[in-house]
């Protein structure tokens, strides 16, 4: 490439900043991303008491039979179980805020360990746990951020297939930078792929216009237009009764031609005028919504059956489908999991490398002592924060009041408690004790997992592997940043 | 950008620019979707997607270049320009029929 070497530069500082200012949320965002490839096992391993499995028909049946006696709302929405998750998810709104319960396949009752299971790194990862829409707001901004950065980054780099088989290990900032680079530049595409895909499915808030100029401020026609199969129709406002959904969910099973069923929604569930849509899982290919049948709620009878074939709506799905990764076998899964650690270590070691190249340059201004101690709490603190969601899921008894917000508050408050170390402790101290608080954390999870658990099952140990692996890391990089301090 | 002094002048060319690139950016990127979405002869959703994922691109585009400018007023100067380009394009394509 042939860059003005003040070109480059420019690009180097500008890639600098725009990786900084929001570092820490694009941090957490990857992190959570990542383990959201995972959200059907994690719920798996967060319930293990729930081991019931039934065919999705079936086990709809029983969630909405549960529904019907104990959920009053406008709408539900159930995921159906399929190769990778046995329970049913329902979501059902009041307003903006919603209630979301994991129930069993075959009663329809509520499992027996309440957690958010999974779903928490999903929302997190887009929601970063702030009231709609200033939460994906946020997300949006953060995730234009990255795309700068890693276009000024590939600008900025002189020699990127050199660079690639260049590590220099050590205590310099060139250990850093070497490190930096090889994470960054080893999967590039998919970094690319991951942020601009990411944008794509947050469309309607961050780039609205294009949907402004053709539809004015009836946004609701244009997904209408989008997806097509998602029919609606107002209530009558008399009462009705839903007919057995289990045929319904069959008949649709049956029109995917082995196609495995996705979400079914069921619109004005006690209503005359009630309507059930199923739509395939996204299982079958890249491409999310393939297909949805929807259904007369009161008769079962076929409305409509929606196979998407219009080229540009498929590039979308495509776009979309790249990065739910819902298509993706295990080994495709496993691949998003690591590409995406290594964006959140790129991100973690860009953060660093602020501090470590104004460090050797002069003693740091105030700001950056700030940044320096923050970045221990957040890079280091947010993994400890993580392990003690699953610890409280193991831990809190099972019958607690609001059981699965309560294990989302204990990542909270060890999160406050590890930026608050973090801010008080000289940094030479801050990093080892932060990383040795996750190498305990998450190598003796599933130590307890296995005395609380039960017997294993291929995701119940696969998780438990997984966590000690990640012990073993931190463990090592905490004996690593105490000798270096030595 | 990386001069060694960081007075006034420094400062506030940084600052102009950072708001080109950054409202500059992001108004030729919605005017480019709705450009887009106005101008292509397609079914009006399958009119707004592509403009509007291309968009994503355009957007870090307009950024680094108001950074390579070779003055701040340029950068100024080229950011309204397209933006006023692109106004013309929507504005003669009209509204939908």
């Amino acid at each position: 490439m042939k860059v003005r070497e003040g070109a480059r530069q420019t690009m180097a500082w500008l890639h600098g900043w725009a990786g900084l200012l929001l570092g820490w949320v694009l941090y957490v965002m990857c992190l959570a991303g990542s383990l959201a490839v995972f959200r059907p096992e994690i719920g798996e391993w967060m319930r293990p008491e729930t081991r019931d499995h039934a065919p999705a028909p079936q086990a709809v049946a029983a969630a909405v039979g549960w529904l019907q006696r104990h959920a009053d709302a406008p709408a539900w929405f159930l995921y159906a179980p399929g190769s990778r998750t046995n329970v049913v998810e329902a979501v059902w709104f009041h307003g903006l805020s919603y209630t979301l319960r994991a129930l069993d396949p075959v009663t329809g009752v509520p499992a027996m360990r309440q957690t958010r299971g999974g779903e928490f790194f999903y929302r997190l990862h887009f929601e970063l746990q702030l009231p709609y829409p200033w939460g994906r707001l946020l997300a949006c901004l953060a995730a234009a951020m990255m795309l700068l950065a890693l276009i000024t980054g590939v600008i900025a780099h002189r020699r990127i297939f050199r660079d690639f088989f260049t590590f220099r290990p050590g205590r310099s900032q060139r250990a850093w930078l070497d490190a930096h680079n090889a994470l960054g530049v080893f999967a590039l595409p998919f970094h690319i792929m991951i942020t601009f895909t990411g944008l794509v499915t947050l469309f309607s808030l961050a780039m609205p216009w294009g949907v402004r100029a053709l539809y004015g401020h009836d946004s609701a026609t244009m997904f209408q237009e989008l997806i097509p199969g998602a029919i609606s129709r107002p209530p009558a406002g008399r009462p009705g009764t839903l007919a057995p959904i289990a045929p319904m969910i069959a008949e649709a099973e049956r029109r995917f031609g082995g196609g495995n069923v996705g979400l079914v929604s069921v619109l004005n569930p006690k209503d005359a005028e009630s309507l059930v849509l199923v739509y395939q899982a996204d299982d079958g290919g890249i491409a999310t919504s393939p297909e949805a049948v929807s259904f007369d709620g009161t008769t079962g009878r076929v409305l409509a059956d929606y196979r998407e074939t219009r080229p540009v709506v498929k590039a979308y799905d495509v776009a979309y489908g790249l990065h739910m990764a819902r298509f993706a076998d295990p080994v495709m899964r496993w691949l998003y999991f690591v590409s995406g650690l290594m964006l959140t270590a790129g991100i973690a070691t860009g953060l660093i490398l602020w501090i470590v190249k104004r460090r050797e340059r002069a003693p740091l201004a105030l700001g950056n002592r700030l940044v320096e101690r923050l970045n221990i709490g957040m890079i280091a603190g947010a993994p400890v924060a993580f392990a003690a969601y699953f610890w409280a899921n193991r831990l809190l008894p099972l019958g607690l009041a609001d059981r699965a917000a309560a294990e989302v508050a204990t990542l909270y408050w060890t999160w406050a408690a590890m930026l608050i170390a973090a801010i008080a402790l000289k940094p030479r101290l801050g990093w080892p004790i932060l990383l040795a608080a996750g190498g305990a954390a998450w190598t003796m999870l599933p130590l307890v997992d296995i005395a609380v658990r039960g017997a294993a099952t291929p995701v119940l140990a696969g998780g438990d592997v997984t966590m000690m692996a990640a012990g073993v890391l931190f463990a090592v990089a905490a004996w690593r940043a105490a000798r270096k301090h030595a | 950008m990386s001069g060694k002094r960081r007075g006034w002048r420094y400062r506030g060319n940084i600052a102009g620019r950072a708001a080109a690139a950054a409202l500059g950016g992001y108004a030729i990127a919605a005017l480019f979707a709705a450009a887009a979405a106005r101008l292509l002869p397609l079914p009006r959703v399958e009119a707004v997607l592509p403009g509007t994922m291309l968009a994503f691109f355009v957007l870090p585009g307009v950024v680094i270049w108001t950074f390579l400018a070779r003055s701040m007023v340029r950068a100024w100067t080229g950011v309204v320009i397209v933006a006023g380009l692109l106004t013309a394009a929507i504005w003669f394509a009209g509204p939908p029929a």
